[in-house]
């Protein structure tokens, strides 16, 4: 079976295809990080007086906490002060239109498959693309004022919007939530706001892409989305980055607000860049992402396609605040080569009739582990609350790993808690089954765990979809069954 | 058709196959009958280019060209066809999905272009009808919760979707009761045709009664030992393998 297994490895071995770096004039901050940087970065950014001292008040927690060592990841210590807290690409006077974009960074979007003056006439989607640390162009905004939703970068929601930040931001993620969290409200540069009034639908997708280009740069971005009452929104983020040798660090945080019959989903399609095959380089992608479903029937669903970054360690949550409220988690976590993926997403349960559903596909090849980590809490007052969670995981090959660590707390007697656990493997039989009926052995396998992932990526929106499945196949290359 | 000569392999250092010869004319249905651990599966397997065998002596041809230098998806695309003794399940990837891609890999390879969505439609419709089976089997998972029937009722599907020149049958009446055995049977005789060969692999003689061959061979411990008409096949079933082994 040698043979083959070797044959299988070169499948799953893809070169990362989005890893180059695009040569702009960026103005960035001297790596270091102390009160002088914040305030320094505040200024930048024209921020009100508030917003500096919310800054300071979460650096000055983050100095006392000390990183989670409770993942099943190895990091190697990060270096805080060697991190540049602040980079963006040297623009002369602020953006009117896409028309005055720097014409290489449109060229970096192209390359990525996102041509933004395209997306804008043709696919009805509205994208906020963010590089390094600041937030590009945001299109389509016009349209969405007309129906009153608002989209645009958080800075700039900061200085026209300060009610609704003061009110919304750190309200679901405090700022001394976690060291990730702590260091992100310290020193987040940009990031999507949106706010979707009453009533609204919002008429298209909204969409974010977020590239890390510069050197020894963090990315810190800070998403806040608030749909209020029987309002409905579909949001996409989408994650690429340059090849580097070195690791670099993502440390996002994202809140959801959903009031009274209020819908909200969120996609991800994430493909940072997982480091080399031997393990070098790559992102460290440490992300708080939490929905508060305040409202009564109200509804959040995360769905994620993980399929890079050298080290993932996120877990889309969902407080079930309202009465009837419902949580939904879909996720794919791929892991290659020597990339490690801690994840999965915390349920709580709070308020009665409260219903939560988790499926996770967990697919690991190579010398990777993956890890999911789930919590289902239900507390004394939410009754009748009901969970269901399926978490697969598939082998590809026999020297990677995966592991379940799911925690269950249940306070009240009549809630229903149900949790089923498969793990499998690609085999020799189906992968020569397809072979037999005319398939490459790199399409089989790309069929085969595109198969196992069916259940998620019907939560996609359609276009999402596609290139979630082009992902896969791309990242499980010269991977081995072994 | 099929050119077998001298064929020789091994599995790891023991031999298994000691030199079989066969050749299968156009339009001819092969039976090869054989008591368990004769090598009727490793044959099968062979022919369709599965792991784990080498192959220590004699060729395989295919209409005179060399098979064992073809990986198993272009053997299967040059019109080769193995319906699988145990057929395994795909979890997620629904049967009309595998059948259109099968059907376009084997285009592919003869330059044509992709089956067009209606078309494909009214063909898959057409064959199933052809096997008795249900619409409602085309969207489900490729042989997941199928019964043993369906399964291989699945088989000779993708056989009527692919329409090979060279098709194996390996233990294709095992598992099967008689109803579900004459559906099948049914469905290979309709895919006859003067450029299709058959090679039935077989422990009883049941299934021939069903599809008869033109050729009866008895495979035992390697070797073929004895070639016949379908008759041979009866006198098998009265009086068991030990009367071939005897006779020499």
């Amino acid at each position: 079976m040698t043979s083959s297994t070797t044959e299988i490895e070169q499948l799953i071995g893809k070169e990362y295809d989005k890893g180059f770096v695009t040569n702009l004039d960026a103005d960035t901050f001297l790596p270091g990080l102390n009160e002088e940087v914040i305030t320094a970065l505040s200024a930048k950014k024209n921020e009100p007086p508030f917003m500096l001292e919310w800054r300071l008040k979460a650096y000055r927690h983050w100095l006392t906490m000390t990183p989670p060592e409770w993942a099943f990841v190895n990091v190697d210590p990060i270096d805080y002060q060697q991190i540049s807290y602040y980079s963006a690409p040297k623009q002369k006077e602020a953006l009117k239109s896409l028309d005055e974009v720097d014409p290489e960074l449109l060229d970096t979007y192209k390359k990525l498959g996102i041509p933004l003056e395209e997306q804008e006439r043709l696919a009805g989607v509205a994208v906020d693309a963010v590089f390094d640390s600041v937030s590009v162009a945001t299109t389509f905004k016009g349209k969405l004022k007309e129906v009153g939703v608002i989209f645009c970068p958080i800075s700039e929601a900061i200085q026209e919007y300060p009610e609704l930040v003061k009110q919304y931001l750190g309200s679901v993620v405090p700022q001394e939530d976690n060291f990730y969290a702590a260091l992100n409200s310290a020193v987040f540069t940009d990031g999507s706001f949106v706010y979707i009034p009453k009533g609204v639908r919002c008429p298209m997708e909204l969409s974010t892409y977020f590239r890390i280009n510069a050197a020894n740069t963090g990315q810190f971005e800070r998403t806040l989305i608030i749909a209020d009452e029987s309002s409905h929104v579909s949001y996409l983020e989408g994650c690429t980055a340059p090849m580097r040798d070195e690791n670099q660090l993502h440390a996002a945080v994202v809140e959801l607000v959903a009031l009274d019959n209020a819908q909200i989903k969120y996609s991800t399609v994430q493909n940072w860049y997982p480091g080399d095959k031997n393990g070098k380089g790559g992102i460290y992608n440490f992300v708080t992402k939490r929905a508060d479903c305040r409202g009564v029937n109200s509804k959040v669903s995360w769905t994620q396609v993980e399929t890079g970054s050298a080290i993932t360690w996120k877990y889309p949550s969902c407080v079930l605040t309202g009465d009837n409220s419902v949580g939904e988690f879909y996720s794919v976590a791929l892991t290659n080569n020597y990339q490690q993926a801690d994840t999965g997403t915390k349920m709580i349960h709070v308020g009665k009739n409260t219903r939560s559903t988790i499926i996770s596909k967990g697919i690991s090849a190579g010398k990777a582990q993956n890890s999911y980590r789930g919590l289902v809490k239900v507390l004394k007052s939410a009754e009748n609350a009901r969970n269901y969670t399926q978490c697969d995981s598939l082998l590809v090959g026999d020297q990677c790993g995966a592991h379940t660590f799911p925690y269950v707390e249940v306070k009240q007697p009549s809630a229903n808690v149900e949790h089923e656990a498969t793990t499998s493997k690609i085999s020799e039989d189906q992968l020569f089954f397809c072979q037999q009926r005319g398939l490459s052995a790199e399409d089989a396998v790309s069929l085969i765990v595109n198969g196992f992932c069916k259940e998620v990526f019907k939560e996609l929106p359609m276009e999402f979809a596609v290139e979630a499945q082009a992902l896969l196949g791309i990242s499980l290359e010269g991977s081995s069954v072994g | 058709m099929l050119s077998i000569k001298d064929l020789q392999v091994n599995i790891g250092d023991k031999s298994i196959l000691k030199g079989i010869s066969l050749n299968i004319n156009p339009g001819e249905v092969h039976a090869i009958m054989g008591p368990n651990g004769s090598g009727k599966s490793t044959l099968s397997h062979v022919l369709a280019g599965k792991d784990g065998y080498t192959i220590t002596g004699g060729s395989i041809e295919i209409e005179g060209q060399d098979l064992a230098e073809m990986a198993p998806e272009i053997r299967a695309r040059e019109g080769l066809f193995l319906a699988f003794q145990y057929p395994v399940e795909i979890p997620g990837v629904s049967n009309i999905y595998l059948l259109k891609a099968a059907l376009n890999a084997v285009r592919q390879h003869q330059g044509l272009s992709e089956v067009d969505a209606l078309d494909f439609l009214t063909l898959v419709k057409e064959k199933i009808k052809l096997l008795g089976m249900d619409e409602k089997f085309l969207y489900r998972s490729v042989n997941q919760g199928f019964s043993g029937g369906e399964k291989k009722r699945n088989e000779i599907l993708q056989m009527a979707i692919m329409e090979p020149k060279m098709c194996i049958l390996d233990e294709t009446d095992s598992g099967l009761d008689i109803d579900a055995l004459q559906i099948v049977a049914a469905g290979v005789n309709s895919l006859r045709s003067e450029n299709r060969s058959f090679l039935m692999i077989t422990h009883y003689q049941r299934l021939l009664d069903y599809i008869v061959p033109d050729v009866v061979h008895v495979l035992a411990d390697g070797r073929i030992v004895k070639t016949g008409g379908p008759e041979l096949a009866l006198e098998l079933e009265q009086k068991g393998y030990g009367w071939i082994g005897q006779e020499e």
